[in-house]
């Protein structure tokens, strides 16, 4: 258990792609920190930097109170899991998991000792004499997180660990991944681009766009609050619904329509002018009978059992609401839509999309 | 799916015939070492003859130099395979692994040197040879073997290089190899059949080459097999039966070391490591 701590961090490649460009991050010692983004935002280089992979072009990473950044990958108290997974092929699986104590030239009995206690912790210990060919898919991955635990490190870093896997696999490994998170308490970095992994696994989610961070904050907080118009975007799923448009007298006017709906504490402050509303597919609400805010045609109906989703079209692009499942609508359908008090988000209008700290909730 | 019994049959004679023309000229030669005397034809049509003797063989290793010249061969052989393997397996991987400047234009440069035939190169290189005091030596001979072999070699290695993934040595130096750690105790042993090809192909070049041999070997005692063999066919009268008792020995260690890796060249040990 360590802390990481990564000052004014930069890589930039031989080819001139500015991959990470100033990150600066204090992870907790024992912290599940997820880095989250799209792909090509940094996250994998960061790691990859943590680990040593990579050369550090500026900036500083220390583990614990020593800085790494010239300190072999070996030698920095790390163990990491690969996408691929990445088992050497030539060796049975008790072999690939004491590969690394064995390097480190550990007695034999404690060796044999710790590779045991991990196999009967990833229930694999009957897998112990095959080859990572003759493994599926799942079984591959807990060998790799087993060669992972023997090594007793400071700081786990996994590379999105299960996106090899299918569906059912992944939300099985997910939890099990959190059980062991609890179990051993170690410092964990995780990579992922799959935002529901993010959230359900982070005790804090760093979400990273073009090798900047774009906010860095509790799931739910990071959910409710997002710092930007990029980030709202990118957690929740659908995505949040995004309406340009203007303030003028306490209202918001969306561009392209005669849809106005009155804003409150949320726009405190907020100057008149342009501004681009955000409002999630789950705070949109069926107006029975109080004020609608629009009645909108429904063209595609998803249903996917415990709810369904409702598109519908304003102002010339398509939108989401989120309805329980037992709701009956059908393409073609109008419906009232209102929006739940106090959740609407508001941006600025520029690539930065900055949100309006008027929003609390 | 069973196939039907008429498929079957016309496979196995189409094989046997393939075979038989496979195999035909080994047969002949065999017949030829086993006869008496010189008798490169004859009308006899069993592949022993009645009167067989192993008098040619007796005489390759009584009364000709022949082991010495097998000296020679393994000495020349074992020594271009051994360099090949070193050379070709570390450059191998540094152009497989590394981006240097000049990557390009060297593995470029080392290709441009399969173009000339090694006919070509013989007036250069026994001129270098020539000039480093290195003619009638093995040494001579390993560096011109070492040369010519070591292209291919290098592109080949490099070629299976590609196919091991780099999360493997990434996974390797994490669990606190070195750079040469992870070389040698996860990439190597990945490489095994690319290494064996190598070996074979070394191995190869030198054991059955002639040419260049007999520019660089001018006196009798330092022939390889092939210079020897070939003294055998003379302008007035050819040994033939020398001649032959020898191609049937100097085959031998080929077809078995083929034998023995064959399983290696058509192993692909990395399957099921990675997923892609």
């Amino acid at each position: 258990m360590a802390t990481v701590t990564l000052a004014n961090l930069h890589k930039r490649y031989d080819s001139g792609f500015h991959a990470v460009r100033g990150i600066s991050l204090d992870i907790r010692a024992g912290e599940f920190l997820v880095l989250v983004g799209p792909s090509g935002c940094g996250k994998s280089t960061t790691l990859r930097m943590i680990a040593g992979l990579e050369d550090v072009t500026d900036g500083e990473i220390r583990i614990g109170d020593r800085r790494v950044n010239d300190v072999a990958p070996g030698d920095r108290d790390i163990a990491m899991v690969f996408q691929n997974y990445a088992l050497y092929p030539h060796l049975t699986v008790r072999d690939n998991m004491a590969f690394g104590l064995r390097m480190r030239r550990m007695a034999r009995g404690d060796i044999d000792r710790r590779v045991n206690e991990a196999a009967a912790a990833l229930s694999i210990e009957s897998l112990l004499g095959r080859r990572p060919r003759e493994l599926s898919g799942g079984q591959r991955q807990r060998v790799a997180l087993g060669r992972a635990i023997v090594r007793e490190p400071a700081v786990f870093l996994f590379d999105e660990p299960l996106s090899n896997l299918d569906a059912k696999l992944r939300v099985q490994m997910r939890a099990e991944l959190a059980r062991l998170h609890r179990q051993l308490g170690t410092t964990v970095i995780y990579v992922t681009h799959d935002q529901v992994e993010a959230m359900t696994l982070g005790d804090r989610i760093v979400l990273m766009n073009q090798g900047v961070i774009q906010q860095a904050d509790e799931p739910l907080a990071i959910y409710r609050r997002p710092a930007n118009r990029f980030v709202a975007a990118f957690i929740g799923s659908p995505t949040m619904n995004f309406f340009p448009g203007r303030i003028a007298g306490g209202r918001f006017a969306i561009d392209g329509s005669d849809v106005s709906l009155p804003l409150g504490a949320e726009a405190a402050g907020h100057p008149a002018g342009p501004a681009v509303l955000g409002i999630r597919p789950e705070d949109l609400v069926v107006a029975a009978d109080g004020p609608s805010m629009a009645t909108v045609t429904i063209d595609v109906v998803e249903h996917t059992g415990h709810e369904t989703l409702a598109h519908f079209m304003l102002a010339g692009t398509d939108h989401v609401v989120r309805l329980a499942g037992g709701i009956a609508v059908r393409p073609g359908s109008s419906l009232p839509l209102a929006v739940r008090p106090g959740a609407l988000h508001l941006f600025s209008t520029d690539d930065e999309g900055r949100a309006w700290p008027g929003v609390q909730r | 799916m069973k196939e039907p019994l008429r498929i079957t049959l016309l496979r196995h004679a189409v094989l046997l015939v393939f075979v038989a023309i496979a195999i035909y000229p080994v047969l002949n030669v065999v017949s030829i070492s086993l006869r008496p005397g010189d008798r490169l034809r004859s009308t006899d049509l069993a592949i022993i003859p009645a009167d067989w003797t192993l008098a040619s063989y007796r005489n390759l290793f009584t009364e000709q130099p022949f082991l010495r010249w097998l000296g020679n061969s393994l000495v020349v052989s074992t020594g271009v395979t051994l360099t090949g393997v070193a050379l070709a397996s570390t450059a191998g991987y540094a152009f497989s692994r590394f981006r240097f400047v000049g990557r390009r234009a060297t593995m470029l440069a080392i290709l441009t040197t399969q173009m000339f035939p090694a006919t070509m190169l013989l007036l250069p290189l026994y001129v270098l040879i020539a000039a480093l005091g290195l003619v009638n030596t093995w040494l001579g001979l390993m560096v011109f073997y070492t040369a010519t072999a070591l292209p291919f070699c290098v592109w080949q290695m490099k070629g299976f290089y590609d196919t091991i993934p780099p999360a493997l040595e990434e996974a390797a130096r994490i669990d606190g190899c070195s750079r040469f750690q992870a070389f040698w105790h996860v990439v190597l042993p990945l490489a095994t059949p690319g290494l064996v090809i190598t070996a074979l192909f070394s191995f190869m070049t030198a054991w059955s080459e002639y040419i260049v041999a007999a520019q660089v070997m001018q006196d009798e005692q330092m022939f390889t097999l092939p210079l020897g063999i070939k003294g055998f066919q003379a302008s007035l009268s050819s040994q033939w039966g020398l001649y032959a008792a020898a191609s049937i020995l100097v085959s031998i260690p080929v077809v078995t070391v083929f034998l023995v890796f064959s399983r290696y060249l058509v192993n692909g040990l990395t399957v099921g490591s990675v997923k892609e």
